[in-house]
C-alpha cells in the first residue's frame, strides 16, 4: 500500500482523496512553501559558508555579509523549510488519524500566508540591518506580534479538529504536534517580552537584563531545539514512519513513556549553553544532569522508530524513501548523544565557543530535521497529487548526496571546533598562551572549505528534490486536468 | 495565601516541590501504563490508527461516491 506512491512513473497509484473529506489544499500550499524554502535557506547557508571559507564573497555589500545573512539563512531553513514542512504534515496527520476534515478553512489559509508573510518580512529587515539580536528569535517585535496571531490560530484550528475527531483516541503523533504548538506559544512569548521604543519604531528593548536575559535567551533557544525541532519532527515520524513501511510502530507504550519523559526533561536544559558564565553554578550543574537524563527518553524514542521496520529490513534495499526515515533517526541518535555529552562542564570547557557547537546542530539539522522531512514529503507530496513521484532514482541521488553532505559537514566542524578549543586553551612553558587567535583563524580555513563543499552537495541534494516534486506536481495537474476533461466528455454523452 | 505564595517562591521549597511533583507524576504515568495487563494491551491497539485510517485516497472514485452519498 504504501508502496505504491513510492514507485516512479507517470500512471497515477493514488488520487487525492476528495476535497470534501479532507482539507488538502492548504496540505498542498505549506508542503510547496517548505521545498521553495527549503532551496533558499540552504542555498543561504551554502553562501555564507563560502564567505567564512573565503572573505571576499561578502563583496562589500552590507546586506549581504554574514552577520545579516546568518540570520537569514537560520529563520529559512528552520522556520520556512521547518516550519512549513510541520505545518504541512501536522495538518495532514491530524486530519488521517482524527478521521475528520481541519478545522475552518478560511483560518488555516490565515495559518499560511501569515506565517510566510512574517517570514518574508523577517528576511528584508535582517537584511536592512533590523533585528533583536536574540538567536533564532531576531525578528523585529511588530513581526513577533504577526508571528503570535498567527500560532494562536494554529492552536485554535489544532484543537478544534481534535475536538470534532471521529476516532475515539487521538493518536500519539498528535501529543507530539500539540507539545510543540504549545511550548512554542509560551517560549515565543517570554523570548520576546520586550518594550518598543515607537510604535512605529522597529527596535526595541528586552524586559530583562544581563545573565537574567541570558538564561531566558537559552531557556528559548534550547527548547526551540527541543519543541520545534525535536518534539514536532518526532510527531512527524511517528505517522510517516509506520505509514512507508506499513507496518505499526514498534511499541505504542514505549511512544508515549517517549512523549512524557521528553516534555518533562527538555524545559530544565536550556542553561547548559551557558556553563563558565556568571550564571548560578546550580543552575548549569542541574541543566547538565536534566541533558544527560534527556538520553533515555532520545533512544527510546529512536529504537522505537527504527525497531518498526523489524522483520522488513529489506524495505531499506528498495524504498529510498524508507533510507531517508531510518538515517534520520540514526542522526537523531547521534545528535542526542553528542548533545548530552557536550553539556558536561568539562567537555563544554573545550566545546563551547568553537565550530563543534555548529557542527552538533547540523549534525541535529541536517541529519535528523531535513531528513525526516524529505522522507516525509516524498511520501506525502505523490499521495496529495495523486500520483507517482516522477523519479525514484533522484530520491537515491538525493540520499546519497545529502548523505556524503553531512558527513563532510560534521567531520569538517569536528576537526575545526576541538582543534580549535585546544588551540585556544593552550599555553607554553611560561604559562602564556601558546597560539594567537589570529593562529586559530588560519587553522580553521581548510575545514571552512570542506564544510562549505559538504553544504553544497547538501545543497545539490536539495535541488534535486525541488526538480523531482515539481515535476510530480505537474504530473499531478495534468492528471487532474485530464480526469476533469473525461468527466465534462462522460456528461456531455450523457446529455 | 500569602504564606503559601511566600512560600512556593522561596527556590529552596519551590525546586523539590517541582522534583517531587513531576517525578511523582512521570511515575504514575508510568505505572497507570504498565499496572493493568489489559489496559497495556488496549494502548497497543492504537498503535495500528495509521495504518487503519480510510485509505480510500487510494481509489479516488470510490471515495467521491461515498462522500456524496454520506451528504445524501
Amino acid at each position: 500500500m504504501s508502496q505504491a506512491a513510492t514507485t516512479a512513473g507517470s500512471v497515477p497509484a493514488s488520487s487525492v482523496a476528495s476535497t470534501e473529506q479532507y482539507n488538502y489544499a492548504i496540505v498542498k500550499r505549506f508542503a510547496i512553501a517548505a521545498v521553495l524554502w527549503g532551496v533558499f535557506g540552504m542555498a543561504a547557508g551554502v553562501w555564507i559558508a563560502s564567505q567564512l571559507a573565503f572573505p571576499f564573497l561578502n563583496f562589500d555589500i552590507a546586506q549581504i555579509t554574514f552577520g545579516r545573512f546568518r540570520p537569514v539563512h537560520t529563520t529559512a531553513v528552520i522556520f520556512g523549510f521547518g516550519g512549513n514542512a510541520l505545518f504541512a504534515t501536522s495538518y495532514y496527520v491530524v486530519q488521517r488519524t482524527c478521521q475528520t476534515r481541519l478545522y475552518s478553512d478560511s483560518l488555516s489559509s490565515f495559518t499560511f500566508y501569515g506565517w510566510n508573510l512574517a517570514l518574508i518580512l523577517g528576511v528584508i529587515t535582517y537584511m536592512m540591518g533590523i533585528t533583536q539580536g536574540r538567536e533564532y528569535a531576531e525578528f523585529n517585535w511588530q513581526i513577533d506580534i504577526i508571528i503570535l496571531v498567527v500560532w494562536v490560530a494554529y492552536f485554535w484550528i489544532y484543537l478544534q479538529t481534535l475536538l470534532r475527531r471521529n476516532q475515539p483516541h487521538i493518536y500519539v503523533a498528535n501529543w507530539f504536534f500539540m507539545s510543540f504548538i504549545l511550548a512554542t506559544a509560551l517560549l515565543h512569548i517570554f523570548n520576546n517580552l520586550e518594550v518598543p521604543v515607537g510604535i512605529f519604531h522597529s527596535h526595541s528593548y528586552p524586559l530583562f537584563s544581563g545573565v537574567q536575559d541570558a538564561m531566558r535567551q537559552w531557556w528559548y533557544g534550547h527548547n526551540a531545539v527541543g519543541f520545534f525541532l525535536t518534539a514536532a519532527f518526532l510527531g512527524m515520524m511517528y505517522y510517516f514512519v509506520p505509514k512507508q513501511a506499513g507496518r505499526p510502530i514498534y511499541s505504542y507504550k514505549l511512544s508515549i513513556i517517549h512523549f512524557w519523559a521528553l516534555v518533562f526533561l527538555y524545559m530544565w536544559v536550556g542553561a547548559h549553553h551557558l556553563h563558565w558564565t556568571a550564571l548560578p553554578d546550580w543552575v548549569s550543574t542541574l541543566a547538565a544532569t536534566f541533558s544527560i537524563l534527556l538520553l533515555l527518553p532520545s533512544w527510546g524514542g529512536m529504537i522505537n522508530g527504527i525497531m518498526t521496520l523489524s522483520g522488513a529490513w529489506d524495505k531499506l534495499r528498495t524504498d529510498p524513501i524508507m533510507l531517508f526515515l531510518i538515517t534520520a533517526l540514526s542522526f537523531y541518535g547521534m545528535s542526542t548523544f553528542e548533545g548530552p555529552m557536550m553539556s558536561l562542564k568539562s567537555v563544554n570547557a573545550l566545546s563551547h565557543y568553537t565550530d563543534w557547537t555548529v557542527g552538533h546542530v547540523h549534525s541535529g539539522a541536517l541529519g535528523w530535521v531535513a531528513m525526516i522531512t524529505f522522507g516525509s514529503l516524498y511520501h506525502l507530496i505523490p499521495r496529495l497529487w495523486g500520483v507517482n513521484l516522477y523519479s525514484l532514482k533522484l530520491v537515491y541521488v538525493h540520499f546519497f548526496l545529502a548523505t556524503i553532505g553531512i558527513v563532510l559537514y560534521i567531520t569538517a566542524m569536528w576537526v575545526a571546533g576541538i582543534g580549535q578549543g585546544l588551540m585556544l586553551r593552550a599555553f607554553d612553558q611560561y604559562g602564556n598562551l601558546a597560539y594567537t587567535f589570529t593562529e586559530s583563524v588560519v587553522f580553521l580555513h581548510r575545514p571552512y572549505v570542506v564544510r562549505a563543499i559538504g553544504g553544497g552537495f547538501f545543497l545539490a541534494g536539495m535541488l534535486i528534490m525541488a526538480w523531482n516534486i515539481a515535476m510530480t506536481v505537474r504530473m499531478g495537474i495534468k492528471s487532474e486536468a485530464r480526469e476533469r476533461e473525461e468527466a465534462r466528455a462522460a456528461e456531455a454523452r450523457t446529455a | 495565601m500569602a504564606a503559601a505564595w511566600e512560600w512556593i517562591t522561596d527556590l529552596g521549597n519551590s525546586k523539590m516541590f517541582a522534583l517531587v511533583l513531576f517525578m511523582s507524576t512521570f511515575i504514575g504515568i508510568v505505572i497507570y501504563l504498565f499496572a493493568k495487563p489489559s489496559r497495556a494491551r488496549k494502548f497497543e491497539t492504537y498503535r495500528y490508527i495509521p495504518l487503519e485510517e480510510d485509505d480510500s485516497h487510494l481509489e479516488p472514485t470510490a471515495r467521491r461516491d461515498k462522500t456524496e452519498s454520506e451528504k445524501q
